[in-house]
């Protein structure tokens, strides 16, 4: 797995502090417990195994019923944490998202692991560029898709201590820890991590700080960028979205299909309220063989590729 | 003073006998009423459903959410008359809101939603889902060593879907005892027989392959049914399976083993002498 290797010092595996936390809540929580599909591994739980052997329910390579004893061991009183990759978790289990899990709207926190292009080389079948765009559809399931380790851990304790179906989005890609000036996060709320009125760039996940690099690039040739940290995908910060259409100019940038990702999402409600030209970065659709790292390359999705898009966007206003 | 055991036997069989012909009677009732529904599996689930809400389950309808209740999972989610029927006879909800079954923002969908009524622990209607799910539910009283026990209650068509497959290994792996499945083995699904479909025989061999013990009963008769599913888990160390031979369209002549009655509607003449058939 060359992609999930820490890449230089100063970055991290969001699942680490994914690991860290659920370890933490549990401690604290009694009714905690987590489901795999011999996801364990991969998921980073085996400290919590150790810890809380009776707590972990591993179904097998089963995905469907993964899900459905989620939705199950809630009924019972549980705070279930499901823990699979992203693209099975979502793909092979959808309808049971769907319907043990959003329609029968029960307390379950489901974690994709591995999300978008992690596993690089193994393909299209375990990439994970489809999920926001299947689960943005169920509308009152709250979709959060943390940038770096703080976020991660903040994500995850918000959605445990929200009542209500929740899918965290976790990256093994190398991500550095997002400097803030004022660390607050909240379910629906966009983080502003850079100002600027040319142009605005609505980011998510291991997006941001490739973003963030864009902005510096551009403020240099007198581009002012916002850096919108949008972590939350349901329910939308329409506010902080409408604030970005004011620049005239808007790019969005995700480790996702550029079909009915984020992208989509800003694009729904720019066009319902404040048309401004858009750039929708991601991936076209199924890609082809190569590393993590050498699929954002070959699609932009860098400091350099945003920063063109952000040029080209901007050029375009009106 | 309490009765001898096998007088209050003969009051529960005969509670449940009256409350499984109302289940019938009116379940076709709100089937005619909107031209719409499953009769023929609502007719083959009634019995079963009457023995286990007032013979077996342990549960407060005024406390629908009470942790320490019994739990059913309705599998079969297209049978929603025979299963709001019997949630209704059981107090969950007043009988006169089964008459808007179906019509235009009514709670009682096509398919249960545990959001809109008390006393449905899952949304159903895809098939496959129940039986997983209250793998999960049974898991959690496993791991609390409480003594709910959760029943569910499939139709045998819908063992074709792979989920069921799953849960069975798990449920089977996981020993656990506080959970019967009860499989509504009517024979026919909705377009044909399930042997001439995809085969199910010999079910019980595969289920006990999955870890489970098996029993088969009459699933129309309430004696058999109220033994077996009343009996203590306690020391089985496998989840129970009751294969239920059932007919489709039980109690109405017309309707009797005839896969036309998975989703026929009756007419007229046909809703009037189902009536006079059910009593």
């Amino acid at each position: 797995m060359s992609a999930a290797a820490p890449a230089k010092s100063g970055f991290f595996d969001c699942r680490d502090s994914f690991a860290a936390t659920i370890e933490a809540l549990a401690e604290a929580d009694p009714r905690i417990v987590t489901v795999v599909s011999d996801s364990v591994g991969s998921s980073k739980l085996n400290g919590f195994r150790t810890k809380f052997p009776d707590r972990m329910v591993n179904v097998g390579i089963a995905e469907q019923t993964l899900v459905a004893v989620g939705a199950g061991l809630a009924n019972g009183g549980k705070v279930p944490f499901v823990s699979a990759a992203s693209c099975f978790i979502t793909g092979r289990a959808l309808e049971q998202v769907k319907a043990d899990i959003a329609y029968s709207n029960v307390n379950v926190k489901l974690i994709g692991q591995s999300s978008g292009v992690a596993y690089g080389e193994l393909g299209p079948t375990h990439h994970s560029i489809e999920d926001l765009a299947w689960l943005r559809l169920f509308n009152n399931l709250t979709l959060i898709v943390p940038a770096d380790p703080w976020q991660t851990e903040q994500a995850v304790r918000a959605a445990a201590a929200m009542d209500g179906p929740v899918f965290v989005r976790v990256s093994r890609m190398p991500v550095p820890a997002l400097e803030r000036s004022n660390p607050v996060f909240e379910i629906g709320k966009a983080e502003i991590l850079a100002e600027g009125d040319d142009a605005a760039i609505i980011a998510n996940g291991t997006m941001v700080h490739r973003a963030i690099a864009a902005a510096k690039a551009l403020a240099g040739e007198g581009i002012g960028v916002r850096v919108i940290n949008m972590a939350t995908v349901n329910p939308l910060d329409e506010a902080a979205i409408l604030a970005a259409a004011d620049t005239g100019a808007i790019v969005t940038v995700e480790e996702h299909s550029v079909r009915g990702g984020l992208g989509g999402a800003v694009a729904e409600v720019v066009t319902a309220h404040e048309p401004v030209p858009m750039r929708i970065m991601g991936f076209p659709g199924f890609v082809p063989t190569g590393s993590a790292e050498w699929l954002m390359e070959h699609f932009g999705l860098t400091a350099a590729g945003i920063a063109d898009a952000v040029r080209q966007t901007v050029a375009r206003k009106r | 003073m309490s009765l001898p055991a096998h007088m209050l036997q003969n009051d529960v069989l005969s509670l449940i006998r009256s409350k499984a012909l109302w289940i019938r009677r009116r379940s076709f009732q709100m089937v005619y009423e909107a031209q719409q529904g499953h009769p023929g599996g609502d007719f083959s689930a009634a019995d079963i459903l009457a023995t286990l809400y007032f013979g077996v389950l342990r549960y407060d309808p005024k406390r629908p959410n009470d942790p320490t209740r019994d739990r059913f999972v309705m599998s079969k989610g297209h049978c929603t008359g025979a299963f709001y029927s019997v949630l209704a006879a059981a107090g969950y909800f007043p009988e006169a809101d089964l008459k808007s079954y179906m019509e235009p923002l009514s709670k009682l969908n096509g398919h249960p939603n545990r959001n809109y009524l008390p006393g449905i622990e899952t949304n159903t209607g895809p098939l496959g889902h129940g039986l997983p799910v209250a793998t999960g539910i049974a898991i959690a009283g496993q791991i609390d060593g409480n003594d709910s026990r959760t029943f569910v209650l499939t139709g045998d068509g819908e063992l074709q879907e792979g989920s069921n497959w799953e849960a069975a290994l798990t449920a089977g792996h996981r020993k656990l005892e506080n959970l019967t499945l009860i499989i509504d083995r009517n024979r026919l699904q909705q377009g044909a027989r399930t042997e001439d479909t995809a085969s199910l025989d010999p079910l019980d061999d595969k289920w006990r392959a999955f870890g489970w013990h098996v029993e088969m009963v009459d699933g129309h008769d309430y004696a058999q049914l109220l033994g077996l599913l009343s009996a203590s888990p306690k020391g089985r160390g496998k989840p129970l399976c009751v294969i239920a031979n059932t007919f489709k369209g039980k109690g109405v002549s017309f309707m009797h083993d005839n896969v036309a009655w998975h989703h026929g509607v009756p007419n007229k003449e046909q809703f009037e002498q189902a009536m006079a058939e059910l009593v």
